[in-house]
């Protein structure tokens, strides 16, 4: 499993996990993460975006089996949301009754812990999805 | 461009082979297939694995297994496409054979899933999807099939009873295969009461994990004829295609269309000059009950969103228009996953030479279809009897 050495390999991603960062081509097609070719039109001429992180849930499940590693947060919910710019973000769901989530359901990016390693480990960061805070 | 003839097919039984490790059931397919075709030397191997490195810390396939089976200094690699690996390694060894650049090719697809603890497997199998935007979120291959479960049931209607139906068609038809892990028949109920794995997908809408290697021996013609392999035996590789789509899922221009499988579909049916019609029977890459239905429609056997209801209309058994999983699929004969893409090969020849033993009738055109990872990696090929 990962080991300090392997800092660069997260922390590399740290912008768009915390901040949401993706692309948007000379032709307005807006993607996540961002890419060095707009998969829309092929453009190669693309733009940092930061995204609002306001989306719609189009799909969820479950997870009770995770992957080693994930076992401390079982079952939690995984879900595809679309963000109001249009690329879909694959995350978890927080802070929400697991009857509660619908399709459609408005939810907004939050910071969350994402993992943890063992004692000399490091700890994830990057975005989880809740439903809006009024 | 020569034509290319599969005249030797083995496998071992799939299932959980404590006794056994990655090398010797590699190796078993081998022998089998070459006792199978009646040769004794082979010019090349190709190697059909997706995770040798992390289940067993053993790479370099290529030199393993031709070196414990005895083959002599040939080339041998290993090909990799995610749960697609076997049958990109038949493509590659068919292609050999046609480019002219080697005339008797061993293919052998081999997984040793068993030797690792259950969430380890989960992870190594997510390796397949994008390490860094799915499996940091903790997304496992189920939980990525179940968004597209829930998605599709959404979208067209269909129940979880609806697509429990590809389990039980899998099952009836393992249930008669002396290779298959699973040999029971199971009910719809069945799977409506097995557990959620990632919901709504449950246990028995997924395939299991699982060892097994299964094996075909590729040449020309004029080579099988050369080398005294009675003309019963060959199968014709008539159409073959590959193609890619977005590695993550949340990148797909739409959830609920398998371009790969389209798109690779497409090529192998122009080079087999067939149609879907002219297809006697289909084995899909049914990891997941929800991928069998994707595949009939990518295919061209179902129109979109009509897949599972070909299973619903009792289309997909033996003896129905679009017969599937003629001997158990993944879900009943067993998925080790590099080695899957070679098993639906092996199952294509038997049909094909009608010595199935779930036969369909006067079998004369197969196809399959291999899935590497969700939908992002996949083989289509066509085979006609001779």
């Amino acid at each position: 499993m990962a080991r300090p050495m392997q800092v660069s390999r997260y922390w590399r991603h740290f912008r768009e996990k915390y901040r949401l960062i993706g692309g948007k081509c000379e032709n307005g097609h807006v993607h996540f993460p961002k890419r060095p070719v707009c998969p829309v039109c092929g453009s190669r001429n693309v733009e940092e975006i930061e995204l609002s992180g306001k989306g719609k849930v189009i799909s969820w499940t479950i997870v009770r089996n995770p992957p080693s590693g994930f076992e401390y947060y079982k079952p939690f919910p995984l879900a595809l949301i679309e963000l109001e710019e249009g690329p879909i973000v694959l995350a978890q769901l927080t802070d929400v009754d697991p009857e509660e989530i619908d399709f459609g359901m408005e939810v907004e990016v939050v910071t969350k812990k994402i993992k943890e390693f063992e004692e000399d480990g490091i700890i994830l960061y990057g975005y989880k999805f809740r439903p809006p805070v009024k | 461009m020569r034509k290319a003839v599969i005249i030797g097919a083995g496998m071992t039984p799939v299932g959980e082979h404590w006794k056994l490790g990655l090398r010797d059931l590699a190796v078993e397919a081998i022998f089998n297939a070459m006792e199978d075709a009646g040769i004794d030397k082979v010019d090349s191997l190709y190697v059909g694995n997706m995770i040798s490195g992390p289940f067993v810390e053993q790479e370099n396939l290529g030199a393993l297994i031709a070196d414990w089976a005895g083959l002599g200094n040939i080339p041998a690699v290993k090909i990799e496409a995610a749960c697609a690996s076997g049958g990109a390694a038949v493509q590659e060894g068919v292609k050999a054979v046609m480019s002219g650049l080697e005339d008797v090719v061993a293919v052998v697809g081999v997984e040793k899933m068993t030797d690792a603890w259950p969430s380890d497997a989960t992870r190594y199998l997510a390796y397949a999807a994008d390490a860094e935007w799915e499996l940091f979120h903790g997304a496992s291959f189920v939980a990525l099939n179940a968004l597209v479960m829930r998605y599709y049931m959404k979208t067209y209607g269909y129940t979880e009873e609806d697509l429990a139906l590809f389990a039980v068609n899998a099952h009836a038809n393992g249930a008669k295969n002396p290779y298959a892990m699973f040999k029971r028949p199971i009910k719809v109920e069945t799977v409506l009461k097995s557990p959620y794995v990632a919901d709504p997908l449950k246990l028995f809408d997924a395939s299991p994990v699982c060892d097994g290697a299964a094996s075909v021996i590729i040449t020309t013609p004029e080579k099988a004829k050369e080398l005294g392999v009675p003309k019963e035996k060959w199968v014709e590789v008539a159409g073959m295609g590959r193609a890619i789509d977005t590695i993550s899922l949340a990148s797909r221009e739409d959830l609920l269309t398998l371009k790969a499988a389209k798109v690779a579909a497409e090529r192998a049916y122009k080079m087999a000059g067939v149609e879907p019609k002219d297809i006697d029977f289909f084995e899909v890459h049914d990891a997941f009950t929800v991928m069998a239905a994707l595949s009939l429609e990518a295919l061209g056997a179902a129109k979109k969103g009509e897949g599972a209801k070909l299973a619903k209309e009792g289309q997909i058994a033996i003896d129905a228009d679009y017969p599937i999983q003629t001997m158990g699929g993944l879900k009943a004969r067993g998925h080790p996953v590099g080695a899957t893409g070679v098993y639906q090969t092996v199952e294509a020849v038997l049909q094909l030479r009608g010595e199935a033993p779930s036969q369909v009738p006067d079998a004369e055109i197969g196809l399959t279809q291999n899935i590497g990872g969700t939908g992002s990696n996949i083989t289509v090929s066509i085979f006609r009897r001779v």
